[in-house]
């Protein structure tokens, strides 16, 4: 049984709704993942400490434990308390805390790392510090975050096939199907990392046109 | 509390980390349109003072009052915040190294605060910036960001900024220091300016031509207190201590 490509255009509609789906959660979750962030970043560093502690427990829950451990306790776990999640809700949950807990060490850091002056002149100014956070000084840690948060979001896009495993038709459930109905693995499976990789060429197009508008702004 | 009639009052200021003693027992008042200059070697805490004004380092113990009002009052903890924010939107602030938004352009440094504290429209706080920065000299370059303006710019828009709050008082904290010196001369002008105005200012600076031009009053702070204080012309010419003349004395040589 030799490589046949020719078979693909036959079950290109069903890989092409598995790339829409890896699209879809894996936006939804990067933006959860980057506000979540910057929650986390701001609780981790300005929160009393009673509303920090279980916020510290989140975090090392989510990094501590397997992401395809999480989706199951989301996705299964929850019903049993009566929270029944759709499974790429779960799923766009699951992904994004996960990381919104890599992208909040990035950004406490580069929080840390603005300069103390800033603070200062806003609330030179009258600002309080909430004010003073929001307006002066995360829109600027922001900035100096996007090239490492890009890395997170490509480990994301990739992470982002876990969710098949709680009956999410991604990406690469997709091409399982396909495979299921032709018995022919190595073809789909290349072609979903095809597209795999053509996504992450856009996100990375994507991210450098941000950098670059970002940096025109300062 | 005592009846106070100063502008400004600062009564038996005393600032300490852990047990290095950075201000005194310093006192000082100042009234509404005078010019008062403060010099002094790093470490003599003329920075610690201006800051200990406007509650940026708060004192560890003294009281400051700003027209009436006591600046650093014992409140709970969101009640004094309130009282802070009010306080500091009254006093305007220039720091050595500008500390402006370099996210923002000029026009939005200037906006930023009158915008979200005094509720002014877009229309009405671009309007207020065209003023502000036409004031410093700086209307051509408003829509330019910070990385783009060389340091006399910077300062001056900083300028601008903080006077876009309409303050009642000024602090400048070592203003130039950080310029190269032809570019002081510029952020010099505007300071002028505003004397001419009859701005209240106090301005901690190593400049001693400067603070003899525009101050009414200077004092020579040195370890924490007060050492001397006079009219530049006496202080500067003719000074009664000993260390204040030992200071000028460095100083004169350090500028040749």
């Amino acid at each position: 049984m030799g490589l046949d490509f020719s078979i693909i255009p036959d079950y290109l509609d069903i890989i092409l709704l598995g790339v829409a789906w890896t699209v879809g959660i894996t936006l939804a979750a990067a933006a959860l993942s980057f506000a979540g962030g910057v929650v986390f970043a701001v609780i981790a560093l300005y929160a009393p400490w009673v509303i920090r502690q279980p916020f510290r427990l989140i975090e090392f829950v989510f990094m501590g434990t397997p992401l395809l451990l999480q989706l199951f306790l989301i996705y299964f776990g929850l019903v049993q308390i009566g929270i029944d999640l759709p499974a790429f809700v779960a799923g766009i949950i699951g992904l994004g805390l996960h990381f919104a807990v890599y992208n909040s060490e990035l950004i406490q850091t580069s929080i840390l790392a603005v300069d103390r002056g800033q603070m200062e002149a806003a609330r030179t100014l009258g600002l309080s510090r909430g004010q003073a956070l929001r307006k002066v000084v995360i829109p600027q840690a922001v900035r100096a975050v996007v090239p490492p948060i890009g890395n997170n979001m490509i480990a994301l896009l990739k992470d982002s096939a876990l969710v098949s495993v709680i009956g999410v038709s991604e990406l690469t459930l997709s091409a399982q199907r396909a495979i299921g109905k032709t018995y022919r693995p190595f073809e789909f499976y290349i072609l979903a990392a095809a597209f795999y990789y053509v996504i992450n060429l856009c996100m990375e197009w994507v991210q450098r046109k941000i950098e670059r508008r970002i940096s025109i702004s300062r | 509390m005592t009846e106070q009639t100063h502008f400004v009052d600062i009564r038996h200021a005393q600032k300490s980390f852990g047990s290095l003693e950075v201000l005194k027992d310093i006192s000082l008042t100042v009234e509404r349109g005078q010019i008062v200059g403060i010099i002094g070697s790093s470490g003599s805490g003329k920075s610690t003072l201006l800051r200990a004004i406007n509650d940026l380092d708060p004192l560890t113990g003294g009281e400051v009052w700003l027209d009436g009002v006591q600046v650093n009052k014992t409140l709970p903890h969101r009640q004094y915040e309130k009282h802070i924010n009010a306080m500091r939107q009254q006093v305007g602030m220039v720091f050595q190294h500008f500390n402006l938004f370099p996210h923002m352009t000029a026009r939005q440094n200037v906006t930023m605060a009158p915008m979200m504290l005094k509720g002014l429209s877009q229309e009405a706080a671009d309007k207020l910036a065209e003023e502000q920065l036409d004031k410093v000299g700086m209307l051509e370059r408003i829509d330019y960001y910070p990385s783009q303006l060389s340091g006399g710019q910077k300062q001056r828009v900083a300028i601008a900024r903080a006077l876009a709050m309409e303050p009642k008082l000024m602090l400048f904290d070592e203003a130039t220091s950080a310029l190269d010196p032809e570019l002081v001369e510029e952020v010099n002008m505007v300071m002028k300016k505003l004397a001419e105005e009859h701005m209240t200012m106090i301005i901690v600076t190593h400049e001693m031509d400067f603070a003899a031009s525009v101050c009414d009053r200077v004092l020579f702070m040195d370890k924490g207190v007060v050492v001397e204080e006079g009219p530049p012309e006496v202080l500067f010419r003719n000074p009664s201590k000993d260390r204040t003349r030992e200071f000028l004395r460095k100083h004169l040589e350090g500028a040749k």
